[in-house]
């Protein structure tokens, strides 16, 4: 007690959740409402049809009332409502409410057909706390309606954007890249720009994951159809001015072989749970032997017993330790056991589409030369030591 | 609104606040408090002390005759203390006046 003491101060973003020492253990929980759609997107990984067996199946209110209160419980900062669509849902509002009165600030993913007014002025009056992401399939409703597989949904998104616009509601766009609107790239982002909506950038969906409970052959093949070649990506992403800059940087701080450990990411730190109630390390990582029944057992029990023993899995596939363990290119990689899961049903495959990716952007950024395969290159660390020295040049 | 000792302040119905790991986190939910959106607050001891007293009945007055009693504090230098508190709270619109 005294003068001059300042008793109340707003939290910086380094102080969010706290020092580690002090964090809590559940900084931000991801639930999947639902996996029924109204969109029927060409590349979607988890998408169901709106029809009753699919809903039938889905935890229900008390169960989903009961898992936020679980979060809450254990500091939970952040919870992202994702989907399927999310609004789908006939107690969305029920649950949104209920975690923003636990005092949990909330993100939603939707594609943005579902917003009603009475919606928009809802989330106007009791801020999410975080922006909306909105997923944009097109410019144009040709373009949309193709790309998201339903006719008049181009006019229902535009529709809810223009409500959050009236009603002042914070959100973000994410592009989406699907032949039919591969035309539409520069008419998104100058849209973008109008909307002034807060991504300091463009972001796109381009390199898309199998069906993520390996679930439909027949679509994966159409999935692998969709997505863009390690040099389209490569061009897609350096239409940002400093993409090089960024990735010399991004690559200065976390590329290094990672090793016989599966994961070196942030998985089974946080929880994600599937619309039927399974706890999950990370969103897209599936694989039954790596879930935890919440009807069963409670999040903090995953989160304190079973992830962190999974956390510990090592590799044992002779190709993943030949190749993966040993290359420096992980960090830009996305080669994680959620995707081999998608990919090939084990945790330890090497994904060559993501492989080819990581080379492309390694090539661009002057990490490696054209075929050359980053786990051969021994001289690693001083070829990191002269990409940092030309930053910026 | 000038503050005097005898008034009751309580938290506004538009923030939550949370304890997490012995943080205080003062949690907005509707717009106008704070300056931005996402914004997260928490307290210094002294703050916690002083919120959690925040309870309808006591005044003021009370709640720094606890404090400097607790703390072993001059009174005058508490009743600062928390006035200053609550008007930067006020300000904020994180706790009301409610009408006598």
């Amino acid at each position: 007690m005294g003068r001059n003491v300042i008793h109340a101060r707003k939290l910086k973003p380094q102080e969010f959740p706290f020092p580690r020492d002090m964090r809590s253990l559940l900084g931000q929980l991801d639930i999947e409402l639902t996996e029924r759609c109204n969109n029927n997107c060409l590349h979607c990984c988890i998408n169901l049809p709106e029809d009753a067996a699919a809903r039938n199946r889905e935890m229900d209110t008390v169960f989903l009332l009961d898992i936020l209160k679980q979060a809450a419980d254990m500091g939970c900062l952040t919870v992202r409502f994702t989907g399927g669509e999310p609004l789908l849902r006939d107690d969305f509002v029920d649950l949104y409410l209920f975690t923003r009165r636990l005092g949990m600030q909330v993100i939603v993913f939707t594609n943005g057909r579902l917003i009603t007014p009475e919606l928009a002025a809802l989330l106007a009056k009791y801020l999410p706390g975080k922006p909306l992401e909105i997923s944009v399939y097109g410019m144009h409703p040709e373009s949309y309606d193709a790309a998201s597989g339903r006719k008049g949904a181009f006019r229902e998104f535009r529709r809810g954007v223009e409500r959050l616009q009236v009603h002042g509601v914070r959100f973000v766009v994410k592009g989406t890249i699907l032949p039919p609107n591969r035309a539409d790239m520069v008419e998104f982002e100058q849209w973008m720009t109008e909307l002034g909506v807060e991504n300091r950038r463009p972001r796109y969906s381009m390199n898309y994951d199998l069906r993520s409970r390996r679930d439909d052959p027949e679509r994966n093949v159409r999935i692998e159809k969709l997505r863009l070649s390690p040099e389209e990506t490569v061009s897609v992403l350096a239409r940002n001015p400093r993409y090089v800059e960024e990735m010399r940087e991004f690559c200065g701080k976390f590329i290094g072989p990672p090793g016989e450990k599966l994961f070196s990411c942030g998985a089974g730190h946080g929880a994600c749970i599937d619309a039927y109630g399974r706890a999950q390390m990370c969103l897209p990582l599936r694989d039954p032997e790596t879930v935890v029944d919440l009807h069963k057992t409670t999040l903090k029990s995953a989160l304190t017993n079973t992830f962190p023993k999974l956390r510990e899995t090592r590799a044992t596939n002779p190709d993943y330790l030949a190749r993966c363990a040993r290359c420096f290119l992980k960090g830009l990689c996305e080669q994680c056991p959620a995707k081999s899961w998608m990919e090939h049903g084990t945790l330890d495959t090497p994904v060559e589409y993501l492989c080819g990716v990581a080379h492309a952007q390694a090539k661009q950024i002057g990490l490696i030369k054209e075929g050359e395969r980053a786990w051969e290159v021994g001289d690693w660390k001083e070829r990191r030591t002269r990409m940092m020295e030309t930053k910026g040049k | 609104m000038e503050l005097v000792l005898d008034a009751i302040c309580t938290p506004s119905e538009d923030v939550v606040a949370r304890e997490i790991e012995g943080e205080l986190i003062i949690v907005p939910l509707a717009a106008g408090i704070g300056d931005a959106e996402d914004d997260l607050y928490t307290m210094n001891e002294t703050g916690k002390a002083i919120w959690s007293r925040l309870d309808g009945k006591r005044t003021l007055r009370t709640v720094s005759a606890e404090l400097a009693a607790e703390f072993n504090a001059h009174p005058e230098e508490i009743e600062k203390d928390v006035l200053g508190l609550m008007a930067e709270l006020l300000r904020r619109k994180m706790v009301v006046v409610p009408p006598v």
